[in-house]
């Protein structure tokens, strides 16, 4: 047909770029032996600024030209006066600016960028942050940006809530972005800490991480908009947990337990800690002993339980009473306790409960704004009953209101987050056995008794084992249980122990137990021999069932277990 | 070209510029078929038109006395044998023009310095180019137009941009040039209040209602006329869909590279005798302050599940989409948004209805912006005229105040086989396009023509304040009364270039129920403060044109007694987008060409090969002109 536009074929084209770029790699590559050449001989004049500035925009990842460009701008500031200098560096933020529209996360550009700022001698910090803001509402998720802005912030100490008023904005635009919920969590703390002034942004973080309640309540609204709005959005869940907060528990001594019989010592710290010589004194009687710590188990180096033996006779004689007391020096903690005469054993404990320790997941807001934010987020259960975030949180909130009551609701809950993210069944069911761990050790505590039954609740795994230091029977019969983790070595009291009906195939934990006398493994998945050596250490062993276990079917199987455990009398296979 | 005759053959002769026959022209130039586009006015874009705020008030002129002698002439020496005349007359679609000017004639005395300073100013940030000529004609406004649209092709293609999609960037950095521009702006408010009243520190922003400041200067009349050339003001009253027909036809035929478009910024709602946003993106409604956290889950849940097609939804085929929408549990607030922003229908449109208008919101979200709608910078009547010039790249030609008499109708095959134009030359051809204004005699009279009602206002803030002064807002009204008509009403800020700084450009479209000023004043004489309405703490209307315009939407293509090779465009439709030009365009175009391409990309100017090789690779771009016909 005529009249038709022609038009170069695709060859053509690709032809013609072909040498475009061809030619374009010939001058780079002269421009670029131009500048080592340069930089070899120590030239530092405005040709070679020329030059590198000409490759750097092209390509402007490339360090050594940056090095070369700021050894550069170095020599210049020695030799030029300060109007110049300035002058110069202001052209260098500028030729920055092009470098930036090419590649926005060019590591070499900001970094330039930062060490530029740094140098000028009249900087203009606002025209940075308004940059910043540009660079961010292009892409919000600029990590360079982010790490730039941070450094102008400081810099020109902008003040806390214009920054607060920032991430507003940030947030408003899109709620879905880490940065921001996570540079507000920085900010609140150092909001209103002093009522009268906001302190700058260089200003130590004060110790308590708290935000004050009128700010808390404020956000609490802001973060619910964004997960009413998305429910599937993490990170509005991620920044509502951190609202939510985690009191930090104090450093101390928790228990001390003192035994006549084995003339040994077992303390209990509030968090695993590395015992080492001199840290922790012992008086007893008022006479500091030294003595050696020892972890619960060689496995650990920390361990919130530590235990010595005292030389022998010290504590035997059954009519002498002894009055204990160990410090720990660093942390200016100590525990008393006296061992009465009569007693075998003696003890000081504090009590779970009156520390609110398992509480401590979400932290110790006052149960009113606890109570309207369960109400909420039961609000958008309503709404969403299959979203995992909000489940979870839910059972958090349960959790922190009162462990106890909820406990059916939780366990509901728990199945249906089981159901609905598969994915993370054993994350729950963990998560789950821990909760369930916590409220037996509450019920325990309430009954004032040193039972610990867990019998029958799916329990996938153990925790809070240095919370049961002073138990002499536990039941965790009819759980899912795979290992008696090293962890169990800490229940320095145990004398019976009954986990039938489980999968347990390991038994590390029964590691030197000194008063364990029965143990009731019956229909577990102990296989071999092998597995049963940790028992050897428990010196007071007299009955064990393992009815039901691999391991009797072994030939011998008796006769080799006599001899592996001679004081076990009672044996059912 | 007085003196010149036109060549005397045409494959496609085209009466009309109108966006119909402008994108036919424009495809069918495109393939290599040779194009003549007339069109009678003295200005491009047919009813699509915008006009210079001058340009307007002389349309307006024109419009009320609209004599057209058509001096009747014999053509029979031109016929051939074998031949019968068409007699071609045109008719105006536009009825019930009403002009109202609310402001003050004239300057007031006093601000007459104010006024001078104004001018210094603008001698100072004006463009060289641009004489202050309040007395120029409107033609010359037009090339004057066109010469700065040929200034900004060939600016881009330096920039060597070639950007097959609506360009983002250049958006981007044309909003930089405005918020340029706006500083200037506003420098210049400043001085006039300075000059005007030294003592009084005014707020500058119009989010204020101006009732809070009496003290704040109206702009006068005479300042409008002034300052006239600011203003593009649409005959029409459309938005882009961002992923409508005419968006996409933009980019996939590269004729996106002769405008630019602004984001629609927020959609608007009249409710309650209060004008509030519509929350309609995730972003929207995270930071809505009128619903709450429940009524946010809901609507993002709607929202999100209406995307999809479900089974429960065709159980409501056939029935109001608001009873589908109470069904839902949504409450009142919600249903609102629903039905009349976002799926923008009536309370009893169908349900199967409702959610495809639904969807299509939708689907254009976030595509460029916060809402589903670009504008064009100096406003519609550009897009008519972007097909014209790719039309013209392709050697189409093109006459303004040009018209053809009658059509030669060869009676053995009921073709159209020639044309005779207004000079009195025959010029041969293979198919005509006329546009709808021409056929109206032949219309059938048992179905009367339904008619739009329009009004434009000019008024000195927006409806809803916000933290910019550059909103462009989509305005949708649910029916006032019993009966009244629903609005869509689009807010035009000085960003798009279609108005002059200070003031925003109104405009409001809906079907006729009776007159323009009939159906829109009682609503405008609500929401704005005119002399008439009570509550003065609303936007001031300046200055408003009320007019009735024929809806293009039912016009047949085919048909009205004329030869078959003769095709019929319509004007205007009342819809929001532009789907109905677009896919009649498109059905033409088929119609002529059944085996070709709909305008395929447009090729980089440098890779076409012109008559003995390759194009020259630097140097000025050799790109054909638009012709100017006179």
């Amino acid at each position: 047909m005529h009249g038709r536009v022609k038009v170069k074929s695709t060859a053509q084209q690709e032809e013609e770029k072909r040498k475009e770029r061809e030619k374009k790699l010939k001058i780079y590559i002269a421009a670029r032996d131009g500048c080592f050449t340069k930089r070899k001989e120590g030239v530092f004049d405005d040709e070679a600024l020329q030059l590198t500035q000409q490759l750097l925009s092209s390509n402007p990842d490339f360090a050594t030209l940056w090095n070369y460009r700021r050894e550069i701008l170095m020599h210049l500031e020695t030799v030029k006066e300060v109007d110049e200098v300035q002058k110069i560096y202001e052209a260098e933020l500028l030729f920055l600016e092009s470098c930036l529209k090419v590649n926005p996360k060019s590591y070499g550009s900001w970094h330039h960028r930062s060490w530029v700022s740094a140098r000028l001698p009249r900087p203009d910090w606002a025209r940075e942050l308004s940059l910043c803001d540009r660079c961010l509402s292009l892409d919000d998720r600029n990590f360079h940006c982010w790490d730039y802005r941070r450094m102008v912030v400081k810099m020109f100490n902008v003040p806390v809530d214009q920054e607060l008023k920032f991430t507003d904005r940030l947030i408003g635009s899109n709620f879905s972005n880490y940065s921001s919920w996570h540079y507000r969590s920085t900010l609140l703390p150092l909001l209103h800490t002093t009522a009268s002034e906001l302190p700058p942004m260089q200003a130590e973080s004060p110790k308590s991480n708290r935000v004050c309640e009128e700010q808390l309540l404020k956000e609490y609204e802001l973060v619910q908009n964004a997960f009413f709005t998305d429910p599937n959005d993490q990170s509005a869940w991620f920044y509502y947990r951190w609202l939510l907060g985690r009191a930090e528990l104090e450093e101390m001594i928790s228990c001390l337990h003192v035994s006549r019989e084995e003339e040994q010592v077992a303390v209990v710290f509030s968090r695993p800690v590395n015992v080492q010589s001199g840290c922790l004194l012992l008086v007893l009687d008022g006479q500091p002993h030294a003595v050696e710590w020892k972890s619960i188990h060689p496995r650990f180096k920390h361990s919130p339980v530590w235990i010595c033996n005292l030389p022998p006779g010290t504590i035997s004689e059954i009519s002498n009473e002894h009055n204990l007391t160990v410090h720990w020096t660093e942390k200016h903690s100590r525990k008393d306790c006296t061992l009465f005469t009569g007693h075998a054993e003696s003890w000081c404990q504090d009590s779970a409960t009156d520390q609110e320790l398992f509480r401590s997941e979400l932290s110790v807001e006052k149960n009113s704004v606890l109570q309207s934010e369960l109400q909420s987020v039961q609000q958008l259960q309503e709404l969403e009953p299959l979203n995992k975030w909000c489940l979870l949180t839910l059972i958090l909130l349960m959790r922190a209101l009162d462990p106890l009551s909820y406990e059916k609701e939780m366990l509901a809950h728990f199945q249906t987050l089981k159901e609905v993210d598969s994915m993370r069944s054993a994350y729950y069911s963990d998560l789950c056995s821990k909760f369930m761990i916590e409220n037996t050790i509450l019920k325990m505590e309430y009954a004032e008794v040193r039972v610990f039954s867990v019998s029958d609740k799916n329990l996938s795994t153990l925790c809070h084992l240095d919370q049961l230091v002073l138990v002499t029977h536990i039941n965790l019969s009819c759980n899912q249980l795979l290992c008696l983790p090293p962890q169990f070595a800490m229940l320095r009291c145990l004398e019976v122990l009954e986990a039938d009906n489980n999968s347990i195939g390991n038994l590390e934990g029964l590691y030197h137990l000194p008063k364990l006398e029965a143990v009731i493994l019956k229909d577990n998945k102990i296989a071999t021999l092998a597995d049963l050596e940790p028992l050897t250490s428990c010196p007071r062993l007299k009955r064990l069932d393992l009815r039901g276990n691999p391991v009797t079917q072994l030939a011998n199987v008796e006769s080799e277990l006599a001899k592996l455990l001679p004081s076990v009398l009672d044996l059912l296979l | 070209m007085a003196a010149e005759d036109l060549p005397s053959e045409f494959d496609v002769v085209i009466l009309g510029t109108g966006l119909v026959e402008s994108v036919v022209a424009a495809a069918c130039s495109r393939v290599g078929q040779r194009v003549l586009h007339l069109d009678r006015r003295s200005y491009y874009a047919a009813n699509w038109a915008s006009f210079t705020f001058n340009g307007l008030l002389s349309w307006i002129q024109q419009q009320q006395d609209d004599t057209q002698p058509e001096e009747t002439q014999d053509w029979c020496d031109l016929l051939e044998e074998g031949e019968e005349l068409i007699q071609l007359s045109s008719q105006s679609s536009i009825r019930n023009l009403q002009v109202f000017t609310y402001t003050s004639k004239e300057d007031e005395v006093e601000e007459a310095s104010a006024d001078s300073v104004n001018t210094t100013e603008e001698e100072q940030h004006g463009p060289a180019s641009q004489d202050d000529d309040s007395n120029q004609e409107n033609l010359e406004n037009h090339e004057n137009q066109e010469e700065n649209k040929e200034n900004q092709v060939n600016h881009e293609n330096q920039e060597e941009n070639k950007e097959n999609q609506v360009n983002q960037e250049n958006q981007e950095e044309n909003q930089e040039n405005h918020e340029n521009q706006e500083v200037n702006h506003e420098s210049q408010e400043a001085t006039i209040t300075e000059g005007a009243e030294p003592e009084a520190e005014q707020p500058q922003s119009p989010a204020i209602p101006s009732q809070s400041e009496p003290s704040r200067k109206k702009i006068s009349f005479a300042q409008l006329e002034k300052e006239g050339r600011r203003f593009n003001i649409d005959l029409v009253s459309k938005l882009m869909y961002s992923r409508g027909s005419l968006v996409e036809l933009l980019i996939k035929s590269n004729v996106s590279r002769y405008a630019e478009f602004k984001k629609v910024s927020r959609i608007l709602t009249y409710r309650n005798g209060e004008v509030e946003q519509v929350p309609c993106t995730r972003a929207d409604v995270f930071a809505s302050r009128q619903l709450s956290v429940v009524e946010k889950r809901k609507l993002m849940r709607f929202l999100t599940s209406c995307i999809e097609e479900k089974d429960d939804q065709s159980a409501y085929n056939g029935r109001p989409y608001l009873e589908f929408l109470r069904d839902q549990k949504l409450g009142e607030n919600l249903q609102h948004f629903l039905l009349y922003s976002i799926a923008m229908v009536t309370e009893d449109t169908p349900t199967e209805v409702g959610l495809a208008s639904t969807r299509n919101f939708l689907r254009c979200l976030g595509r460029y912006g916060n809402t589903p709608f670009l504008f064009p910078l100096y406003g519609l009547g550009e897009i008519p005229q972007c097909f014209c010039r790719m039309c013209a790249v392709f050697g189409g030609i093109y006459c303004l105040r040009h018209s053809l008499r009658c059509l030669l109708l060869d009676t053995a095959t009921n073709r159209c086989k020639a044309v005779i134009d207004s000079r009195g030359q025959r010029i041969s051809c293979s198919h005509v396009l006329l546009e709808e204004n021409y056929v109206h005699e032949r219309k059938n009279v048992a179905t009367p023509p339904r008619f739009l009602s329009r009004a434009v206002l000019i008024t000195d803030s927006s409806l809803h304040g916000s933290d910019s002064e550059q909103e462009v807002s989509m305005v949708t009204i649910p029916p006032i009364t019993e009966g009244a008509p629903a609005v869509k009403m689009v807010e035009l800020s000085s960003s798009t270039m279609t108005c002059m700084s200070g003031t925003y450009l109104v405009h409001l479209n809906c079907s006729s129920v009776s007159s323009a000023y009939q159906d829109l004043s009682p609503l405008i004489t609500t929401m704005f403060s005119t002399p008439e309405s009570h509550d003065q703490g609303r936007p001031s209307v300046l200055w408003c044109l009320y007019f009735n315009m024929e809806d293009g939407s039912a016009m047949e293509v085919e048909g009205h007694d004329l030869p078959s090779n003769v095709y019929v465009c319509s004007g205007p439709d009342g819809e929001l987008g532009h789907e109905h030009a677009i896919t009649q365009a498109e059905l033409i175009f088929h119609k002529i060409l059944p085996e070709e391409d709909f305008c395929p990309p447009a090729p980089n100017p440098e890779d076409i090969l012109y008559d003995g090789g390759s194009a020259p690779s630097s140097g000025p771009e050799e790109e054909p002109s638009l012709q100017l016909e006179v």
